[in-house]
C-alpha cells in the first residue's frame, strides 16, 4: 500500500537513477529536510543542541567517513580519534592564525581564518594525514592493518600532547575555540545561539551525506566495493588499488576531519586531546557504523542515533524519572547499551540499516504479502 | 529509528524538567569510570552535608537544599549534557570536580551567570577575579599545591634545596600539566632541578616512568594524579623501593584508597591538602546522628571522614556560607545564580565562623575579593599511618611563595582575557 513504486514511471536516464527512486521515499526524505532545515531551528533550546543534536550531527558525519573507509573499501581503521584530533587541532591553527617558525625566528602568520574555512580546512589537512598513515593498507590488510591505524591513533594523540606548537603554547595543553561568527552570526564561543551552532552542523552533515552517497553510488565508489569485495579480482578487472584505497583513504579522513573540527569549535568548546580524542573514541565511531550498518550512509545515521542518543535517553528515563541512583543508573545504561550492542550482531549482523532494509521490503507487500 | 529516538527523548525531556523552589546546589559527581574511587567520597560529602542541612537546620534560611546528581563519569561531553541539564533548574553554584570539565564551562558560565567553585582544581588563573568573574578556586590552586610542596622540603632541609632533583609524576591532561610552570619557576629560584615524567590517562600503566626515576635517582618525587593512576604509582614507588617519606602527592592523590591498596609499603607517603584530615570534628557526630543513622546517607553510607569525603563536606560548607551571605545580603531567602556569586565573591572564612559549625580548625582563614578569588593559598601537608590507618598533619597550613604565582597568575589571566576580549573588572 505504502511505499511501492508502481505507477512511478521514470521517463528520463537521470529520475531512473536519482538517491530515492521510489516516490514515497523521496517525499520522505523531502519532509525530513524540511524538518531538519526549517522546523527545528524555531524549537531548539540549549539542551538539545548540546546534548543531543550536535552530538549526533557530528557522530554522524564521523561515522560517514569510516564507514566509507570500512564499510565500503573493507579498509578496518583504528585512528579514528587521532584523525578527529587533526580535524579539530588543524581548524584550532587555521582559526587563529599558522605560525610558521624556523630556528627560533617567526617566518610569517597565516591571518585568521573564517570559521567555516577553519572546519574545511581541518577536512584537508586530516585528509592529507589520512594518506600518509593509509599507505601501509596498500601492503598489509585486515587485522594487521587495523594495528598499524591504532599506531596512527597513539601517535597522534602523542604528538598533539607533545608539541606546544599544536596548541598555542598554553600551560595546559588545552585549546579553547574563540569567538568566531559566519555572517555576523556567533558559531563558536559560549554565546552561540543553539539555531546558529545546529544549522552549521546541519549543513556540514547534509553536505557530507550527500557527497558521500554520490560518492559511493558513482565508479569511485564502485572501485572502493570492488576492493572490498576481493582485490585480486578487482585488480584484474582493471582497478588500480593504490588510487582505490588511497582515495578512500582520503575522502574517509576528509570526512572524519570535518567532524573533529567541528566536534571541538562548535561542540565543546575546548578539548583536551587524550580525553576527547582517545582510543575510546576510535572504538565508539567503529560500533556506531556496525550497529547502523557497514556499507549504508543511512546506517551511519542510524548508529550515531542510536549510539548518542540511548545513553541520554536512558538517563533521562532513569533518573529523572524513576530517581534512581545516577551510579545504578550509569551501570545499568553500560549493560544496556552492551546487550542491545551484543542483540543486533546476533539477530541483525548486518545492522540498523538492514532493519530498514527489511522493513521497506515488507511494506512493499504490505497489506498482501505473498 | 532516528525520529522514534528523537521523539521518545522530547517527551522524555518535557516530563523532566521539575519545578524547583528549593536552593539547588547540583552535584556533577562522578560514581563509575576510572575516578570513580575519589568521585564516590567527594559526591558522598557534598550531599550528607547539605542533608544535614535540610535535616538539622530545615534547609539554609528556612528554605530547603535540594542536590540533584548529575554523572559525568570524568567525560567532558557528559559533562557538557548534565551542566545543560543542571542549568534549567537554577543552580546557585556548580562544582564540575574536573579539571576538564571545568575548561568547558568556564566560558559558558559567565554567560549563563552561574558561578563555579573549582575548589584546588580547574583553572589556576581563575583566582583572579578581574577576569574570571563567576569561576572561584577558594581556598587553594595547583600553584599553591606546586608552592606548598617545595615550601615543605624547603622547611625539612632547613631552606635550601639547591642542587636536589625533584622528579614530577602527573597525569598526562590539562589538569597534571598545571603545575609544571610554576614547578620551573620555582626550580630558577631554589636551584633545584626538576625532571617532568608524563603518565598517560588513564595511568594503570606506569612502569616506564618508575624505572626512569630509578635510573635518574631523585631525592624526591612529586605527584600530580588522580584516581587509578595513584594507587598504581604508590604500589611503583614500593616496588622500587623509593623512600615513602620523600614521595608527595597533591592534594588529589592523598586519600586514604590511594594508599590502602599498597598495604604496609605505603606507610610513611605524604601528601599536602588545603584543609584538615581525619573524623575528630563536632558536624561529623552530627552528620552520623541526622544523616547516616536515619539512613538518609548518600552512597553506601561507608566514606564519612574519609579524606575526600571531608573535602566534599567542606565544599558545601563553603557552599552553604556563601548561601547564607546571599540571603543576608539580598535579604531575600530565595536567591539566584547572581546572588551567590555576588556573596562567593566577598566570602569571608574566619576561625570564629568555622568553630560555630562544628568544624573548628578545619580548613585555612581565607577572605575572597574582586581581585582575588582564591583564597590565601595555605597549604599544609598530611602524611598516611599505614599501621593505625590514618592521614596525620604533619606541618600546618602555611603561605605559599606569592612572589611566584601572583605573576604567572596575571600572565596566564591576560591571555585569558586577550583571547575573549575581556574586559578587568578590577
Amino acid at each position: 500500500m505504502f511505499y511501492r513504486e508502481a505507477g512511478d514511471f521514470s521517463t528520463t536516464y537521470a529520475e531512473d537513477q536519482q538517491t530515492f527512486p521510489i516516490k514515497f521515499d523521496r517525499y520522505r526524505y523531502y519532509v525530513v529536510l524540511f524538518i531538519a532545515i526549517v522546523v527545528v531551528p524555531f524549537v531548539i533550546n540549549d539542551y538539545w543542541a548540546n546534548s543531543l543534536l550536535l552530538p549526533f550531527l557530528i557522530y554522524a558525519i564521523a561515522a560517514i567517513g569510516l564507514n566509507i573507509l570500512v564499510g565500503y573499501c573493507g579498509q578496518v581503521s583504528l585512528g579514528t580519534g587521532g584523525f578527529m584530533a587533526v580535524g579539530a587541532y588543524a581548524c584550532y591553527k587555521f582559526m587563529t592564525g599558522v605560525d610558521i617558525w624556523w630556528g627560533g625566528e617567526l617566518l610569517f602568520r597565516l591571518p585568521e581564518f573564517n570559521i567555516f574555512f577553519s572546519v574545511i580546512m581541518g577536512g584537508v589537512m586530516t585528509a592529507l594525514v589520512g594518506v600518509l598513515f593509509g599507505l601501509p593498507s596498500l601492503r598489509i590488510k585486515g587485522f594487521y592493518l587495523a594495528v598499524a591505524t591504532l599506531a596512527a591513533q597513539f601517535f597522534l594523540v602523542w604528538l598533539f600532547n607533545r608539541v606546544s606548537w599544536f596548541y598555542n603554547y598554553s600551560a595546559s595543553g588545552q585549546i579553547n575555540a574563540p569567538e568566531r561568527d559566519l555572517f555576523g552570526v556567533l558559531i563558536t564561543g559560549p554565546s552561540t545561539e543553539p539555531w546558529a551552532t545546529y544549522l552549521f552542523c546541519l549543513f556540514f552533515t547534509i553536505v557530507c551525506a550527500v557527497v558521500a552517497r554520490n560518492l559511493t553510488r558513482g565508479a569511485s565508489g564502485r572501485k572502493w566495493m570492488a576492493i572490498r569485495d576481493m582485490d585480486i579480482a578487482a585488480e584484474i578487472i582493471g582497478v588500480n588499488p593504490l588510487r582505490a584505497k588511497l582515495t578512500a583513504f582520503a575522502v574517509s579522513s576528509f570526512f572524519v576531519g570535518i567532524s573533529g573540527a567541528l566536534f571541538f569549535a562548535v561542540y565543546l568548546g575546548a578539548v583536551e586531546v587524550g580525553e576527547a580524542f582517545g582510543i575510546t573514541k576510535s572504538f565508539l565511531v567503529l560500533f556506531m557504523i556496525i550497529i547502523g550498518g557497514l556499507g549504508s550512509i543511512f546506517g551511519s545515521f542510524a548508529g550515531a542515533a542510536f549510539l548518542v542518543l540511548l545513553p541520554v535517553v536512558l538517563k533521562v528515563v532513569g533518573v529523572d524519572w524513576l530517581g534512581w541512583p545516577t551510579d545504578i543508573v550509569a551501570h545499568l545504561q553500560l549493560v544496556i547499551v552492551g546487550g542491545l550492542i551484543v542483540m543486533f550482531l546476533i539477530l541483525e549482523p548486518h545492522g540498523l540499516a538492514q532493519l530498514w532494509r527489511v522493513a521497506k521490503e515488507k511494506l512493499r507487500l504490505w497489506p498482501f504479502p505473498h | 529509528m532516528k525520529m522514534k529516538l528523537a521523539t521518545w527523548a522530547t517527551a522524555a525531556m518535557m516530563a523532566a524538567s521539575p519545578v524547583m523552589a528549593d536552593l539547588v546546589f547540583p552535584s556533577m559527581s562522578y560514581r563509575t569510570g576510572p575516578f570513580a574511587a575519589g568521585g564516590i567520597p567527594f559526591a558522598d560529602g557534598y550531599a550528607d552535608y547539605f542533608t544535614l542541612l535540610n535535616e538539622r537546620d530545615g534547609g539554609i534560611g528556612g528554605v530547603k537544599v535540594s542536590v540533584p546528581e548529575c554523572e559525568t563519569a570524568y567525560n567532558t561531553e557528559k559533562g557538557v549534557e548534565c551542566y545543560e541539564s543542571l542549568k534549567s533548574q537554577n543552580p546557585l553554584v556548580l562544582q564540575p570536580l574536573s579539571t576538564g570539565i571545568t575548561y568547558q564551562i568556564i566560558p559558558k558560565s559567565i554567560v549563563d551567570d552561574i558561578p563555579v567553585h573549582t575548589m584546588g582544581y580547574g583553572r589556576t588563573s581563575a583566582k583572579n577575579g578581574g577576569v574570571f568573574s563567576h569561576i572561584f578556586n577558594y581556598p587553594a590552586n595547583y600553584w599553591d599545591g606546586a608552592s606548598g610542596v617545595v615550601n615543605y622540603l624547603l622547611e625539612i632541609n632547613n631552606g635550601d634545596i639547591s642542587g636536589k632533583k625533584i622528579a614530577l609524576v602527573y597525569h598526562n591532561s590539562a589538569y597534571g600539566k598545571e603545575p609544571i610552570r610554576t614547578l620551573e619557576a620555582l626550580a630558577e629560584k631554589h636551584g633545584f632541578e626538576l625532571v617532568t615524567l608524563a603518565v598517560d590517562h588513564p595511568g594503570q600503566e606506569q612502569k616506564s616512568q618508575w624505572l626512569q626515576i630509578r635510573r635518574e635517582r631523585p631525592d624526591y618525587v612529586t605527584m600530580w594524579g588522580w584516581g587509578i593512576m595513584n594507587q598504581v604509582a604508590i604500589q611503583e614507588a614500593a616496588n622500587i623501593r623509593f623512600p615513602m617519606e620523600n614521595f608527595i602527592g597533591v592534594w588529589w592523590a592523598g586519600a586514604q584508597h590511594d594508599v590502602l591498596p599498597a598495604g604496609e609499603a605505603a606507610d610513611g607517603y605524604k601528601a599536602i591538602t588545603f584543609h584538615a584530615v581525619g573524623d575528630d570534628y563536632p558536624v561529623f557526630d552530627d552528620i552520623q546522628k541526622y544523616v547516616v543513622d536515619a539512613g538518609k546517607a548518600a552512597g553506601a553510607g561507608d566514606q564519612v571522614g574519609t579524606v575526600l569525603y571531608n573535602r566534599g563536606v567542606y565544599a558545601a560548607m563553603l557552599a552553604a556560607e556563601a548561601a547564607k551571605d546571599a540571603q543576608a545580603a539580598t535579604g531575600n531567602a530565595e536567591i539566584t545564580g547572581g546572588d551567590m556569586r555576588d556573596a562567593m565573591e566577598k566570602l569571608t572564612i574566619t576561625e570564629e565562623r568555622m568553630a560555630a559549625l562544628g568544624m573548628p580548625n578545619f580548613g585555612p582563614e581565607f577572605s575572597v575579593s574582586c581581585e582575588n578569588h582564591g583564597g590565601n593559598g595555605l597549604v599544609g601537608v598530611a602524611q598516611w599511618d599505614a599501621s593505625a590507618q590514618e592521614w596525620n598533619l604533619i606541618s600546618d597550613f602555611k603561605q605559599s611563595d606569592q612572589d611566584v604565582i601572583t605573576p604567572l597568575i596575571a600572565e596566564d589571566s591576560a591571555a585569558f582575557a586577550a583571547e575573549n576580549n575581556i574586559e578587568p573588572r578590577c
